[in-house]
């Protein structure tokens, strides 16, 4: 019991990790129907972005709640520029173009700041600075409830009610999810489309950012390639829960992260990544618009 | 320009001693000077550099003065290639010493093996590497022997009798390491609990942890590198898991402790030499290199320091300094008392030698004890 619990416990952390990088991935789908590479390398420049300013101001000297939402708003920041700017240079031009190029764009720009990541910060790994102080909250079932556990999870809830609040109750929200459902039409009736798809952009990268200082705090090692692996899971956890749908992309990681674990806990650690992919298949097979995903029928 | 600048004062000396002189005796060697590993071929040359320094102090070999060409291979297997063979073609090298990484002496160690010149790597362990052929040499132990070295250590020093083995299945290095200590423990009379798996890359281990803290061992085997080693040793202290952790020289790095923090105090791994041994031949070896180059002298300086020195001897034994007979004298390199131990090389011209167990304390490393074949 105590090991089923601890083993529940570390698949949610997982899992609401995952969720913070899958919404990134769902948004710019949602809105764009593009599936966005660069969106897990631009989680890795978050990463080291507060690496960089938690290094230029001592932050590393005072673990706390206030050094820990300074990097998170500055990871937040870069990864917004980071994010705006790709959609700007990268992706803008090609808006018209077939889906095809921009796909292959995508691919190009991560390779491209996974590559000039190495150049930059240096291939080998960094050491993410101390944000906080890990302690013992509670113990239930014989199991630690430990303070960075918590703290991930409440900042990745926090942030999803955010952005549920962004999409459903502000005017901003309303216009993306017009710009979402017919772009021109909405620039028909008064909606710029490039103004609310790069505020996607921006939306999108800041989670990124959120999710890499969480990340940088629980797991201290970043490097250039950090981005990879993670991406590809939140990738596969936006579609599980049907690519496009805000709620699905955190459904879908919570259950890549639990499944990830119980296949570790109670089947064969070598197996781990190989069965989170084949619960995939097996979902798509069935359900190929994801858990939560509308299948819309195109009309012709 | 600056890669320029490091050519040239690389080249100019080298210039200097293509004018051969029939008194001298020129070995060649190849190392990363640059590139992403440069920190283990700087090294590494540092004691070659060192130990024929010292020869030629002596009176040389044979009476004849050491001449030492070293060229460098950018950290790329394709360039320790064409260094080899330049080495020999050119220079006419009598022998070669390798650089570290156990890919460019797989690349290199088949030239000098077609042209039959005695090739041998100070650092490179993969098993491999000296199957290449009957030339080739190294001075180091191969990577099988650390997972016997922990297994004795466990068993004997630390009287582990259940152990859980957290290994990295997407590295060689650790599986072959995991290996042999799960085979070398159970003939011990050990238990191996739990044989648990993780890829190189990977951030969150706590499913496997949780895992093995349910079989309750005494202690745990994790032959990784620093990086996962580091955030393992964090998260088994998370989870409570109070065992001590073991491993292998891939922990060694300064970076370990940094990841690690105060996790990874107190834990132990095998090592090619430390600085902490209060062996006279290594006590002697690092007063000598700081006063020389002002450093303490890494395991990769005391290995290099090493290779050379059992090359000279092997030379200083023939009788014609024949490849041949170097070949045959390297072969028959026993119990040379060497700084990263007594060396004798076995029939696959592997050195037999003893390796160390250092204990993590921070950055420093506390010796334990050395174990030998």
């Amino acid at each position: 019991m105590q090991d089923f619990v601890q083993h529940i416990i570390n698949g949610i952390s997982l899992g609401s990790i995952y969720a913070l990088i899958a919404l990134g991935y769902t948004m710019v789908y949602g809105i764009l129907k593009m599936i966005n590479f660069a969106h897990s390398d631009v989680y890795m420049v978050g990463a080291f972005g507060a690496y960089y300013i938690a290094r230029a101001f001592g932050i590393e000297a005072q673990p706390g709640i206030g050094s820990l939402a300074i990097l998170l708003v500055s990871s937040m920041i870069a990864c917004s520029i980071l994010g705006l700017a790709i959609e700007r240079f990268a992706y803008r031009p090609l808006r018209n173009s077939p889906k095809l190029n921009i796909l292959i764009t995508a691919i190009g720009v991560s390779l491209f700041l996974e590559y000039s990541g190495q150049a930059v910060f240096g291939a080998d790994p960094k050491v993410f600075p101390e944000v906080m102080t890990d302690h013992t909250l509670a113990t239930i079932f014989g199991v630690d409830l430990k303070s960075f556990d918590l703290t991930v999870l409440g900042v990745s809830i926090l942030a999803m009610l955010g952005l549920e609040f962004l999409i459903y109750k502000t005017k901003l929200g309303k216009a993306m999810r017009a710009v979402s459902a017919n772009a021109s039409v909405a620039s028909m009736l008064g909606m710029n489309p490039d103004r609310i798809i790069a505020f996607t952009f921006v939306v999108g990268s800041a989670l990124a950012g959120i999710g890499s200082v969480l990340v940088g705090m629980k797991y201290p090692k970043i490097d250039p390639l950090m981005g990879m692996m993670i991406g590809m899971k939140a990738f596969v956890a936006a579609v599980l829960g049907g690519i496009g749908n805000v709620g699905g992309a955190v459904l879908g990681a919570l259950i890549m992260g639990l499944s990830e674990e119980m296949v570790v806990a109670y089947f064969s650690s070598t197996y781990r990544d190989a069965l989170a992919f084949g619960i995939l298949i097996v979902i798509l097979i069935f359900r190929p618009a994801g858990l939560l995903g509308k299948y819309s029928v195109e009309k012709v | 320009m600056k890669r320029l600048l490091v050519t040239l004062a690389l080249v100019l000396p080298l210039m200097v001693s293509c004018t051969k002189k029939s008194d001298e005796i020129l070995i060649g060697e190849y190392d990363s000077l640059t590139g992403s590993d440069a920190t283990f071929g700087l090294s590494t040359n540092k004691g070659v550099r060192m130990a024929f320094d010292e020869i030629n102090a002596a009176g040389g070999i044979k009476g004849k003065k050491v001449a030492l060409k070293t060229l460098d291979d950018q950290g790329k297997n394709e360039e320790a290639a064409s260094a080899t063979t330049r080495l020999i073609t050119q220079d006419k090298v009598i022998a070669v010493i390798g650089g570290v990484a156990s890919g460019r002496s797989k690349a290199a160690a088949p030239i000098a093996q077609a042209n039959k010149i005695p090739f041998v790597s100070p650092a490179s362990t993969n098993p491999d590497v000296t199957k290449i052929g009957d030339y080739v040499f190294r001075v180091c132990f191969i990577d099988p022997f650390q997972g016997f070295v922990m297994a004795k250590f466990a068993t004997e020093n630390l009287k582990l009798k259940k152990v859980a083995v957290l290994r990295d299945v997407k590295n060689d290095y650790s599986v072959g390491l995991a290996d042999v200590f799960v085979t070398e423990f159970k003939k011990m009379g050990g238990e191996i609990v739990a044989d648990i798996s993780y890829q190189a890359g990977d951030i969150d281990f706590k499913a496997q942890l949780t895992q093995i803290r349910s079989k309750n061992p005494e202690g745990l085997y994790v032959p990784g590198y620093y990086t996962e080693v580091g955030l393992i040793a964090q998260q088994a202290r998370q989870l409570g898991i109070k065992a001590p952790m073991m491993g292998g020289d891939g922990w060694d790095s300064d970076k370990l402790s940094e990841i690690g923090k105060d996790a990874i105090n107190g834990n132990y791994y095998s090592n090619h030499y430390t600085v902490e041994s209060t062996d006279p031949a290594v006590t002697e070896f690092i007063k000598k290199f700081k006063e020389k180059y002002n450093e303490t002298p890494d395991a990769l300086a005391a290995l290099g320091y090493d290779a050379a020195r059992i090359l000279a001897q092997a030379i200083e034994r023939t009788s014609d300094m024949s490849s041949k007979s170097i070949r045959d004298e390297l072969s028959k390199t026993k119990d040379f008392v060497g700084v990263t131990g007594k060396i004798t090389m076995n029939e696959n011209r592997d050195a037999m030698k003893s390796a160390v167990v250092v204990q993590v304390n921070g950055n420093q490393r506390k010796f334990i004890t050395t174990i030998a074949q």
